[in-house]
């Protein structure tokens, strides 16, 4: 399958065999912050003219949903990841331009705090992707509004939103320890970490995905503030790639080391590759986790400025591939495939078995959805150098066998390690879909 | 001590113009409660000029006399102490007492902190009384903290005789001034908030006491202001939104237990002991705080 395919499975979420409901069709002709618009300036039932969406006027009833005179024509929908579903969205959706990833402590003791949080996020989240604002109060003068309104009057953006729950949330103050899968722990300590606290762990995560910054950033904000006095930011990191409009072509994007990154990934749009690599089944585990994932999140500092002075061919064979074409060495298709038995004239392999193609390929039994960003901090102002690289997130049904296996042929014989340091690292449990009606982490929690 | 002055402004400007439409306090709650459940009658028939404050206050459906009338009560009491106190604290100043003077210094200002809002609504007196340096031009710098820099920092009262004689008096007409300040249910709602975000952008930094490092007096008489608001306006809250009133109260308590280790003798340990993890802690907790506490303006209905 060559990657034009590939993109082609944008809609391998939206048809997710979902009945829609009328409410559904209803956000599609009209989304509910032109409601807000039109209707919440006032509450004393006058008809209000609409300003921005063509004049249009819609009459607010004292109970009951507010009813459109005209619906306006959204150019929204395209641009809106169904929240709702039976998975997550955000996992095999394809990479939206941006990342927020927000890391949370919980600091109340009390699972019905947990649950509560949950449901609160549940409904938020459903009112961002939609790009509509959060809440009811957001038009009363004595009050500050519940939705801090600077992604108003912004388009959905393909704004995804997928939460997870950190090992930690299974120790002893919520009574969820029995309830932990058995092989979803921290991850063991690679060669060469040198992890800082502050980029580890966490008891919850939010990670936000859109095709712009700020509407992403706005989620993790509003989310953040929902979450005060139930549980608080330990840390936060945004990415960036290249953005669509930047590579009109939706080519595999380039990690700031100058290499396509990504262009191994297995085939999101093939149900049985997702099933048999990413998504956690019926036989694999609790019965909370049927549907979800494992999402595995390094920080990796890249060493800049040393590999900027490394020559092509030395950064080409720490690769294993070609920069331009990102093809493997010796070959000119970047999805060629990745020949390990090839030689040289003198018997030398043209891919040295120690690149990180070859080693994080291995015998190519083993697989995990990569969905990384590249970041960007500002700079080292002890050294003057830059803090940027990569947030490696990975998704997987088995963090043991999947990405602890690989990562730990990495850490101990990957070239590329002169030129990074992983300075992050966090796992998370990632919940399946939620229904409507429902909420995220219902079948843990309820 | 607040960075800018708008906020506190436009409130002294919304109770004046408040305060022109209603010959005094009781009259004002009276015409609230009298249009309570016909707010459409109030928007339009009160009188006063549109106004977005105005307009939120005389749609309010509650009664807010007794809050009101207890509060100004309060902010008296405080006052009055607060004078007091600062003569003990200006006498030692002024008699080259160094030590007596550092030691009068912190809980002195803890009656000021208690009741901050009022002493912004009412014109200069909280940057005569509380600015810290870089507040204001160079040579109108008086008050607290410049008399905090000549004790922890130069070691000395040498100089401050005036400087202790003029904050003496800033305090006398502060207490002076209280007794006519237009106290209005937005006033609370709206202060209680400002007293926990003074705290949040200077006092859990260590920003305000930068010499006497004292900064946990003034955060637990901000945050012990903003209660005794939320107790006057707990009534009301508990009929209104009963679960947002018991958050309040579940979030102070958290706050305070937070804030109990830190306590020494009758004071405060100095800021420069605590740990980093520590201040986060507490400016989470306030966070935790003030964030169901801005939303108690809903008792003042829409």
């Amino acid at each position: 399958m060559n990657k034009k395919d590939k993109k082609a499975g944008n809609d391998a979420e939206t048809g997710s065999g979902l009945p829609e409901t009328d409410a559904n069709l209803l956000d599609k002709k009209f989304s509910r912050r032109d409601m807000l618009r039109l209707t919440g300036a006032s509450g004393l039932g006058l008809l209000l003219g609409g300003s921005g969406v063509g004049g249009i006027l819609a009459a607010r009833q004292a109970s009951g949903p507010a009813v459109p005179a005209i619906a306006p024509v959204q150019a929204a929908a395209a641009d809106t990841i169904p929240f709702y579903g039976i998975h997550q969205a955000g996992i095999i959706t394809p990479a939206q331009n941006f990342l927020c990833f927000a890391s949370f402590d919980l600091t109340t003791t009390k699972i019905s705090d947990v649950r509560k949080l949950l449901e609160a996020w549940t409904t938020a989240a459903a009112a961002l992707t939609a790009g509509t604002l959060i809440g009811s109060m957001n038009d009363n003068p004595n009050l500050p509004p519940t939705d801090t309104g600077e992604a108003d009057g912004l388009t959905p953006s393909k704004c995804t939103l997928t939460f997870g729950a950190g090992p930690a949330l299974f120790d002893g103050r919520f009574g969820l320890a029995g309830k932990r899968p058995v092989s979803f722990t921290d991850l063991p300590a690679f060669t060469g970490d040198s992890l800082e606290p502050q980029w580890c762990g966490g008891d919850l995560c939010v990670q936000a995905c859109a095709d712009d910054l700020q509407v992403a950033f706005h989620a993790i904000r509003n989310l953040a503030r929902i979450a005060r006095g139930t549980a608080v930011l330990r840390w936060t990191q945004e990415g960036f790639q290249r953005s669509g409009s930047a590579d009109p072509s939706g080519g595999t994007p380039r990690n700031l080391l100058g290499f396509k990154d990504g262009t191994g990934n297995p085939d999101v749009t093939s149900d049985a590759e997702m099933r048999k690599i990413v998504w956690s089944g019926s036989t694999d585990g609790p019965a909370w986790m049927n549907g979800g994932t494992y999402l595995a999140l390094r920080r990796v500092r890249f060493r800049i400025e040393v590999w900027d002075r490394s020559s092509l061919s030395d950064q080409e064979a720490t690769f294993g591939r070609h920069r331009q074409s990102g093809a493997p060495i010796g070959a000119r298709d970047e999805f060629a495939k990745l020949n390990l038995e090839a030689a040289d004239a003198s018997g030398r392999p043209v891919i040295p078995p120690d690149s990180h193609s070859a080693l994080a390929h291995g015998d190519g039994s083993v697989q995990m959805l990569r969905r990384s960003y590249s970041y960007s901090s500002g700079m080292d102002l002890k050294t003057g150098q830059l803090d940027a690289g990569l947030v490696f997130i990975s998704f997987q049904k088995d963090l043991m066998k999947q990405f602890v296996s690989i990562q730990q042929r990495l850490s101990r014989n990957d070239r590329l390690n002169e030129y990074m340091v992983h300075t992050g690292s966090a796992v998370f449990a990632c919940f399946p879909g939620v229904r409507e009606g429902g909420y995220i982490g219902e079948m843990l929690l309820g | 001590m607040k960075i800018g002055y708008a906020v506190p402004a436009g409130l002294l400007a919304a109770s004046l113009l408040f305060a022109g439409c209603a010959s005094n306090d009781n009259s004002n709650n009276g015409k609230n409660s009298n249009n309570s459940g016909n707010n459409a009658a109030a928007q339009t028939g009160g009188g006063a000029t549109p106004s977005p404050a105005v307009t939120a206050a005389s749609t309010t459906a509650a009664d807010f006399t007794t809050a009101i009338d207890e509060y100004r009560k309060y902010v008296i009491e405080q006052c009055d102490e607060f004078v007091k106190q600062t003569e003990g604290f200006t006498d030692a100043v002024k008699a080259g007492k160094l030590e007596e003077a550092k030691a009068l210094y912190a809980p002195a200002r803890m009656y000021y902190e208690r009741i901050e809002p009022i002493a912004e609504a009412l014109g200069d007196l909280d940057p005569n009384i509380d600015a810290r340096e870089n507040d204001v031009e160079a040579a109108q710098w008086r008050g607290f903290h410049k008399i905090e820099q000549a004790l922890w920092q130069n070691k000395t009262t040498d100089g401050m005789k005036d400087v202790a004689d003029r904050l003496l008096k800033d305090a006398q007409l502060l207490r002076a001034k209280v007794e006519t300040a237009e106290i209005d249910a937005n006033l609370l709602v709206t202060g209680a908030v400002e007293l926990l975000n003074e705290v949040s952008s200077s006092k859990v930094t260590g920003e305000e006491e930068r010499y006497s490092h004292t900064d946990l007096y003034d955060f637990v008489a901000n945050v012990e202001g903003a209660q005794k608001i939320y107790e006057l306006l707990k009534p009301e809250l508990a009929k209104k939104d009963p679960a947002l009133e018991q958050t309040i109260g579940e979030r102070f308590t958290a706050l305070m237990n937070e804030l109990a280790p830190f306590k020494s003798g009758d004071g405060y340990v100095s800021y420069e002991t605590l740990q980093a993890d520590e201040v986060r802690r507490l400016s989470q907790n306030l966070d935790a705080l003030a964030e169901p506490l801005s939303n108690m303006g809903t008792i003042l209905g829409v």
